[in-house]
């Protein structure tokens, strides 16, 4: 049996790739499962079912998708144009910092002030982080893998320096900030619940972005410029120019992201403030093939599964980190299924080396 | 040369895609020592049958046989061991590797590579089907045409005993033209079977033995060459009654023998002269290790006149097509527009100076992902833009009129990927065209073109001539540059070594300076 390219793919083979790939994922992820010692059909139904079959569990998916949906748009930004943002993580962080310094300068703003500076400071902070590497990139073709992923540690450092030194919990000691004023406090988006305004903020990113990539000339040179870069330079599109601007764009929403997390969730600067949902967010952008409607769909699943990872580790007693190992697992099984769809099973070429049954006309 | 039992056999092939039928039960065969060819319009399935020979598209039925033993192929590795060699219509060449890598490229197994070895062999095959380029250089640096014939050796660098070539002509000098038929026939006295696809029914006449005519993916004809004539194929093709002009065009008949295109004398007149050229160069160099590539190049072009540039391939034309276009900017000189200097502007700058452009390189004019109507609009989205949004409708309405006026087979939202070798071709000349350019820059424009897309693309440029633009038209075909152009200069070397009003310019004369003589404009 050998792999053999397919000439034409009918509609319905991405749907079917990746219905394989869940099922594959599913399969093998029995397999830890049931070292762990629990019952894998009990455990995926708590991983992807029950978190969706109660408004708590709802509500707790909307709150744990709401970071994956910035830092996921975030990034599909950025690769739309061709440009690979690695560095959502540190722009994510960058924007809680830029967040946190308005907060603690200014801490008894109002919330009609303190809201929209909180976020306009975070996605300064995620551009100003994104911005270097994407200088580099247009003036010295400087590869933005290497510098945007150099740069999360980086940024990581920056946040532990500061919670270190100046920002140190002047009440507790502790290595976190101190609790931001009432103003800043976004209210919850559904009273009584834990969902908060961010979320809002997310979904309005994403319409704007659907927006802008399906509806406008700038989308449509993006489009070009990630997909034929040259034929693009070729008909007059600022192809350099658009990949700077969607690198900061990019930042700017991956800080907003940041901004997000500090005023919705944690009220404070905290070390773990970026749970690596930067690095989630390309999972997320890559699995959704860089659709803002995919983004969304990816980013619920991704938070349906975190969700019912808790679930499933103090109701079947095995490790959070199931949780993990299924999203990964599903990340590189769709992957595979969306590479290999090009390609179907052939038995191999028998015939190729004469060994056919000699037939007559060998002999004529 | 009677055709023995045949070798390959194709019977009852259909492919569909989605609900057109590109091969509608298609049944040929070819036999050792033939030279089979196949016509159609662009956008018949010619490629696509090929292709499943090939093993590059998988049939939804039919069987192909060789000897009369079926085979089972599902890619090109089982075509090569079957002995069937192809060069496609689109190249497929790796452009970071050398001449000889990319030839020895498919025999690469998971040993050791004996470079040496490997060059000898390529040099070898290289003399037998005639072909002199440097087996070091990179594929990156050769011209189109030269990458053609490197694709010619690469096909029959194995054991082939069927050879299918997608319009390898169209992009050849009417010398490498020669000796490709050469190369076939004597190929063919070797036992060699050949299936050959062309648009030029002069050359289908001169090489093949037998016809066979493909119309919207049914086989429609099937004639011994000898006994047919030109204007029974062309209306084959293209079903019905052929106009008599397309027929002639289709036998590739040089226009001075075509009484109503000739060239109108007075348009050299006065007239023309005095107004200001909308193109001009003036001492254009490009440096490249070695020498340079484009030497103080110095021409004009005026309004209302088609020049051609005539030149073998890797003279400077693909270099020349990037500093025009403004993909490279040229190391001293300068170039104008209609009056305005656009040396050093981008490609923006100089679409909106009035130049228009089509290139020999068809991949890096298009984003094969995006659909045809956004294609058609990429040059000139401020036109379909209401306040930064699409205008869906007018797109819309633009790429219907176009797609209706140049005959494209082809739906506004179908990927260009998709498309044939040829409509690929119209949807990029639409896009030029459609800007109303100053001067318009034109490199094979109708590379792989059917007959009537051929004549409506002269019909095109010759309008554009006549409502005051200038065009250059940049060929190594000779025929059709005198039956387009109103002045044809030289290329050689990337300088200009003379130029002639297409009266005075005969093959011979051309042939000369196009090796380097000097002739006196
Ligand atoms: N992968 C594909 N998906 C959908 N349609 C396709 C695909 N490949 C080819 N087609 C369509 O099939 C038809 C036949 O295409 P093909 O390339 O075989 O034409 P052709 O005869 O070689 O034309 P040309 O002379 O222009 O090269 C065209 O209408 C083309 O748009
Ligand atoms: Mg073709």
């Amino acid at each position: 049996m050998r792999l053999v390219r397919r000439g034409h793919e009918p509609a319905w083979l991405p749907v079917a790739a990746v219905a394989v790939a869940v099922l594959v994922t599913v399969a093998l992820s029995a397999i830890p499962i049931r070292l762990a010692g629990a019952n894998p059909r009990a455990a995926f139904e708590r991983y992807l079912l029950v978190p969706l079959s109660s408004t708590l569990g709802l509500y707790e998916v909307m709150l744990t998708a709401t970071p994956l949906l910035f830092t996921g748009i975030a990034v599909a930004i950025a690769f739309r144009a061709g440009y690979w943002n690695i560095g959502a993580e540190g722009q994510f962080l960058m924007g809680a910092v830029g967040t946190t310094a308005v907060a603690l300068n200014a801490p008894d703003l109002p919330s009609w002030a303190a809201l929209p500076l909180g976020f306009v400071a975070g996605g300064l902070g995620g551009l100003a982080w994104a911005w270097l590497p994407a200088w580099l990139k247009r003036r010295g073709a400087i590869d933005e893998v290497v510098t945007t992923l150099l740069l999360n540690p980086v940024a990581l450092l920056v946040v532990q320096g500061l919670l270190n030194g100046p920002w140190r919990n002047s009440e507790t000691g502790f290595t976190d900030s101190d609790r931001f004023g009432a103003g800043y406090d976004l209210p919850p988006l559904i009273s009584g619940s834990r969902v908060h305004w961010g979320f809002g903020v997310a979904v309005v990113i994403v319409v704007i972005t659907w927006f802008v990539f399906t509806k406008t000339a700038v989308g449509m040179q993006i489009r070009a410029s990630g997909q034929a870069p040259d034929a693009a330079k070729f008909s007059g599109i600022p192809v350099a120019r658009l990949r700077f601007r969607s690198a900061l764009v990019s930042g700017a929403v991956a800080g907003a992201g940041g901004a997000s997390q500090v005023m919705g969730v944690q009220h404070q600067l905290t070390q773990g403030i970026s749970n690596n949902y930067g690095y989630t967010g390309i999972i997320v952008a890559t699995l959704a093939a860089l659709s803002p409607v995919g983004v969304v769909l990816v980013a619920v699943l991704l938070a349906d599964i975190a969700v019912g990872a808790e679930n499933v580790s103090l109701v079947l007693q095995v490790p959070t980190q199931l949780g993990a190992i299924f999203a990964a697992l599903l990340l590189l099984t769709v992957l595979s299924a969306m590479e290999l769809r090009h390609y179907r099973l052939a038995r191999s070429g028998r015939r190729r080396h004469g060994a056919t049954p000699v037939s007559a006309e060998e002999a004529s | 040369m009677t055709p023995t039992r045949p070798l390959l056999e194709l019977s009852g092939i259909t492919k569909r895609f989605g609900d057109l039928v590109a091969n509608d039960a298609v049944s040929l065969s070819v036999a050792s020592g033939e030279v089979v060819a196949m016509l159609g319009e662009n956008g018949a399935g010619k490629s696509t049958l090929m292709k499943i020979v090939y093993g590059l598209v998988r049939p939804d039925g039919g069987t192909i046989t060789m000897d009369g033993r079926p085979l089972d192929i599902s890619s090109p590795r089982d075509a090569m061991a079957a002995g069937i060699g192809m060069v496609t219509q689109e190249f497929s060449l790796v452009e970071t590797m050398t001449v000889t890598e990319n030839v020895a490229l498919s025999s690469v197994g998971l040993g050791r590579v004996d470079v040496r070895a490997a060059r000898q062999r390529v040099v070898d095959a290289m003399d037998r089907v005639g072909v002199q380029i440097e087996p070091e250089r990179l594929i990156s640096t050769l011209s189109i045409g030269e990458r053609q014939r490197v694709e010619i050796v690469k096909a029959l660098f194995h054991e082939c005993r069927v050879l299918i070539l997608d319009e390898p002509t169209a992009v050849l000098t009417p010398q490498d033209v020669r000796a490709l038929f050469e190369t076939v026939q004597r190929l063919r006295r070797t036992g060699l079977g050949v299936l050959f696809v062309s648009h030029k029914l002069r050359e289908v006449a001169e090489i093949s033995d037998r016809v066979v005519v493909l119309r919207r993916g049914s086989l429609v004809g099937e004639r011994a060459t000898a006994e047919v004539t030109t204007h029974e194929l062309a209306s084959l093709m293209m079903g019905g009654t052929a106009p008599e002009e397309d027929v002639a065009s289709a036998v590739g008949l040089p226009v001075a023998e075509v009484p109503e295109e000739a060239p109108v004398a007075p348009r050299e007149g006065a007239g023309t002269a005095e107004r200001r050229p909308v193109l001009i160069l003036t001492d254009v160099t490009l440096e490249r290790p070695g020498r340079p590539a484009l030497d103080h190049l110095t021409f004009e072009v005026r309004p209302g006149e088609i020049v051609g540039l005539a030149g073998i391939s890797g003279n400077g034309q693909t270099e020349l097509m990037n500093v025009l276009g403004g993909v490279e900017l040229p190391t001293s000189g300068r170039v104008e527009v209609d009056g305005a200097a656009v040396t050093r502007l981008d490609v923006r700058g100089r679409l909106d100076a009035g130049l228009g452009r089509l290139t020999e390189d068809r991949r890096g004019s298009v984003v094969p992902q995006l659909s045809v109507e956004h294609n058609l609009v990429l040059e000139d989205l401020p036109s379909f833009t209401r306040r930064g949004m699409l205008d869906k409708a007018a797109i819309r309405a633009h790429a219907e009129e176009v797609i209706r006026r140049f005959d494209i087979r082809a739906t506004p939202t179908d990927p260009v990927s998709s498309l044939s070798g040829g409509n690929m071709q119209k949807v990029l000349l639409a896009r030029a065209l459609s800007r109303r350019p100053k001067v318009l820059v034109a490199a094979q424009p109708t590379r792989g073109l059917d007959v009537g897309a051929y004549r409506y693309v002269h019909e095109q440029l010759h309008e554009l001539r006549d409502t005051g633009a200038g065009v250059l038209v940049i060929s190594e075909d000779l025929d059709e540059l005198r039956s387009l152009c109103d002045r044809i200069l030289v290329l050689f070397r990337g300088a200009i070594t003379g130029g002639l009003p297409v009266a005075e310019a005969t093959s011979e004369r051309l042939g000369a300076m196009m090796t380097g003589e000097s002739v006196e404009v």
